[in-house]
């Protein structure tokens, strides 16, 4: 890759030249920034992957009857759409930023277990492998949703094991990722930085690591189970026997609620860079941020049952888990007002990592919005279910964690690349993103409150003309998409050369470095004031 | 300026009244008391987000536009205030108080399914509903309600497909046997299931209770006034889950008495009945929706090729595959309330056509 090339170019006396070049160096390597850039380029691929799945889904609900697909067909679509995206883009996307950006924002040379690295990394194509390939095996893939309660998922073909199978694999490579980042963040920074001056960016890494350490060991549980059901005669899930069903919706919410926020942790800490350099003015309220960031993560282990309010929990428990849901809305809330005290007296340019900031801002609070309205119970039970909470999820995720990714890429390419991005082609890409993306979602809201519900084919009469905006508003975005993927090549390909600090207002360690940085960022220390 | 204000008042207000009973916009109308309380939560709790949306988006497209280096603004460098965070962190801690008090009062009575008037069992099946009405007026009364809907019509992608499909009124969201029930009166629903996870909703009562095999959940409702009010099904339950709707009928008193009768005298009748649904009308409701398409391996109803080997069998090995079930046909194709006798004459049907 070029970006490799240009190390090697931009510093002459790189004693590590006998390491080796082309498809081993990329196999073998236990380098942080190639790593880095392996994870990117697997998420990249994967995303699209998954968006050609929602293309589908959306070709399908283009107009009421089914014109191409099967029903049964269609539930893998929406199943593989979400076990491809949230496992095979986003995660593995800000698990690329954490390897590319933390050693040199702490001012280390590499992280912590640089082999383990490598290997947290390579488990994941033999798992996407493994997730696709359950297409074509009989049954298909699984199609229980990426949530495969029980019993519907003891009940699916061979697809659903595959389907489980890399779910572990893909435990595993974050579980190893998430140790190595802790490891790296507690005991590798240069001298002078305390925890409290590290960059948010490390901070928010460094506690969305101890949730994937506390909450994929229960997938892997929750999916064992499932698997043990399915083939060794046991009865976790089945009630004839003894077990239980809704037991799994607690196990897999007792993951699925943080790992969220594992999904979105990383988001705020991309934009807490990128909004106080862009506005040439520091943080506003650093502590609170920590400690706000804190409360999120611990306050996301006690809500999981908001997903269940349905299932016939005593009043009790909808009660509880309604106020602590609610409270959620507290330091979210601070981390916004606090973005935009950064803001505020400020002296703010709009260069495309700025605009996906903004529009991050924007879009993913009124997701959090839309999270409160579905916090409240009485409310829940009617929305539960239905396109509003495809709806709401879609705006934190996509507006959310996808324009936090996007925001973090264009931010930091000219310094892992050495050359500038097309800043035209940025901007397009962002306006026709944020454009189109609430074409596709904002009138789910609507369906949702309608009555339409979830992870159907084919919808009663009325939903119609809103679900056709929504299709047209899905293939305008995913071909939006492709304006990211030819900016992106050509800025690795060439482009402007970079400056050490293209951003005026930029001041974390890494911007010390050259653009492109050396092979091992900091081979002595830094003094931290 | 005050004439500005006066017409964005009117605006707003003209808007009011879309707002309030647009279906396509809003939650449905409200046809029970527990489902107004819901309505006017969410209208309030979306009240209060916009008005924070508002402000708070206010205040950051303002500093987006005066605060900008082309603008000329310096960047001043103050970078915290322990006074501004606390007061941002109570002032949304009291909003939410101010939500959750009402809501607490609707999750309470919500929960509170005593001394109902009458008692019907919802189980959810692969893919319909099944209704016993258990205690008060209909006790006794027992049927499954299945969608009504043609699967030629869902499937036909011709230019009169699309008409015929546009000119259904209740497309996908009509039943054979709707639930009867009176007006005014409390009925406990109490939900389970057969097989997966389903979820009994309807929308304009405000109620959606999740069926769990093995499990048995309740809800409550009580209808305003006399209609017919549609609802889906609302937890993933496999390929069919989107076609197998809730339509409920509300009809006053003593309406109700007579449907109850007419049901009592049908069931007596419905045993001998039961042996006029000849193989072809077995076929059409319940073995087309694998066999028309061949999903899950089903053979193909007419696939001599796929039917030739099968047949070679014999009429007696195929009439156990189909009521014991094989691979992933489940036994009598998922209806279990079918008599033998059905089954083996669907299954003829089947082997005629394949031959």
């Amino acid at each position: 890759m070029d970006a490799a090339h240009a190390h090697d170019h931009a510093h002459g006396h790189d004693d590590h030249a006998h390491h080796p070049s082309g498809l081993m160096r990329w196999i073998t390597t236990t380098n942080h920034k190639d790593i880095g850039t392996l994870y990117l380029i697997f998420a990249c691929t994967m995303f699209f992957v998954g968006g050609v799945l929602a293309l589908g889904i959306r070709a399908e609900l283009f107009q009421p009857g089914l014109q191409f697909w099967r029903p049964d067909f269609f539930n893998e679509l929406t199943t593989m759409h979400g076990l491809i995206m949230v496992f095979g883009a986003i995660m593995p996307a800000f698990v690329g930023f954490a390897n590319w950006q933390i050693p040199m924002m702490i001012g280390a040379p590499d992280m912590a277990f640089a082999r383990m690295n490598n290997w947290s990394f390579w488990l994941l194509p033999p798992a996407a492998t493994l997730l696709v390939a359950s297409f074509f095996v009989p049954g298909g893939a699984p199609a229980a949703g990426w949530t495969i309660y029980a019993p519907l998922s003891t009940q699916m073909g061979p697809g659903m094991d595959l389907g489980i199978f890399a779910l572990h694999i893909m435990g595993a490579s974050s579980i190893m990722g998430s140790i190595n980042i802790i490891t790296t963040i507690l005991n590798m920074r240069a001298p002078g930085m305390t925890m409290m001056k590290m960059p948010l960016f490390v901070w928010t890494w460094l506690i969305t690591a101890y949730l994937l350490i506390a909450v994929m060991p229960v997938l892997a549980g929750a999916v064992t189970m499932v698997l043990t059901d399915r083939h060794f005669g046991t009865n976790f899930f089945n009630a004839a026997g003894g077990g239980d069903p809704v037991m799994f919706q607690h196990i897999f919410w007792f993951f699925g609620h943080p790992e969220v926020y594992i999904m979105i942790l990383p988001a705020f800490g991309i934009i807490s860079q990128v909004i106080p350099a862009f506005a040439r003015k520091p943080l506003f309220g650093y502590s609170s941020m920590v400690y706000a960031t804190a409360s999120i993560a611990i306050l996301s282990f006690i809500v999981w049952a908001h997903h269940m309010f349905t299932v016939g929990m005593p009043a009790a428990g909808q009660l509880f888990f309604m106020y602590a849901t609610m409270l959620i809305a507290v330091p979210t809330g601070v981390k916004v007002f606090n973005w935009i005290a950064t803001m505020w007296k400020g002296s703010m340019t709009f260069e495309t990592p700025m605009l996906f900031a903004c529009g991050f801002i924007f879009v993913f609070s009124m997701g959090g919005f839309t999270g409160l309205i579905l916090a409240i119970t009485p409310v829940d039970i009617q929305l539960q279910d239905t396109y509003y909470v495809v709806a709401h999820f879609h705006y934190v995720l996509v507006a959310g964690s996808l324009f936090a990714i996007f925001a973090g890429t264009y931010f930091w390419i000219p310094k892992w690349t050495g050359h500038m991005y097309d800043e035209t082609l940025g901007k397009w890409h962002f306006w026709l993103s944020m454009i189109f993306f609430n074409v596709t979602f904002f009138p789910m809201h609507f369906l949702g409150l309608a009555g339409m519900p979830r992870r159907i084919p084919d919808y009663a009469l009325q939903f119609a003309d809103f679900n056709m905006v929504a299709s047209i508003g899905a293939f305008g975005f995913g071909l939006s998409q492709l304006l990211f993927v030819i900016g992106v090549y050509k800025c690795i390909k060439g482009g402007e050369k970079a400056a050490q600090k293209p951003w005026e207002g930029a001041d974390t360690l890494e911007w010390t470095l050259p653009s492109p940085p050396p092979y091992h960022s900091f081979e002595t220390p830094p003094t931290v004031k | 300026m005050i004439s500005q204000w006066a017409r964005f008042w009117v605006a707003v207000a003209a808007f009011a009244p879309a707002l309030a009973s647009a279906d396509r916009y809003n939650l449905q109308t409200p046809q029970t008391p527990i489902a107004r309380e819901i309505y006017d939560l969410h209208t309030l709790i979306l009240l209060i987000c916009c008005v924070i949306f508002v402000v708070v988006f206010g205040t950051m497209t303002y500093a987006i536009i005066k605060h900008r280096k082309a603008a000329g603004h310096k960047a001043e460098q103050f970078h915290e205030n322990t006074t501004v965070e606390i007061v941002w962190t109570i002032i949304p801690f009291i909003i939410l108080i101010g939500m959750a008090y009402p809501a607490t009062k609707t999750v309470i009575q919500m929960k509170d399914t005593s001394s109902p008037d009458m008692t019907i069992k919802a189980t959810g099946y692969q893919w319909k509903w099944g209704y016993d009405y258990l205690t008060g007026e209909g006790q006794g009364i027992s049927f499954f309600s299945s969608l009504a809907t043609p699967r030629e019509l869902i499937t036909d992608n011709s230019a009169e497909g699309h008409k015929k499909r546009e000119a259904q009124a209740h497309y996908l969201l009509e039943v054979d046997n709707p639930v009867v029930v009176p007006v005014g009166k409390k009925i406990r629903i109490i939900t389970t299931a057969n097989d997966v996870i389903h979820s009994w909703w309807v929308p304009a009562f405000g109620v959606k209770q999740d069926a769990i095999p093995g499990f048995v959940r309740d809800t409550w409702f009580k209808v305003d006034k006399p209609g017919i009010y549609r609802g889906q099904c609302a937890e993933l339950c496999g390929k069919e889950h989107g076609f197998m709707p809730i339509v409920v009928e509300a009809v006053e008193a003593g309406k109700y008495t007579q449907w109850v009768s007419e049901q009592n005298k049908k069931a007596l009748t419905n045993v001998a009945a039961a042996g006029a649904l000849d193989g072809k009308g077995v076929y059409d409701k319940v073995c087309v929706a694998c066999h028309g398409t061949g999903a899950a391996g089903a053979p193909k109803f007419g696939d001599k090729a796929a039917w030739g080997p099968r047949i070679k069998q014999g009429q007696d090995t195929l009439y156990q595959h189909a009521l014991k079930g094989i691979r992933a046909m489940p036994p009598k194709g998922g209806a279990p309330d079918l008599p033998d006798a059905q089954i083996k004459a669907a299954v003829d049907y089947l082997m005629a056509a394949g031959k």
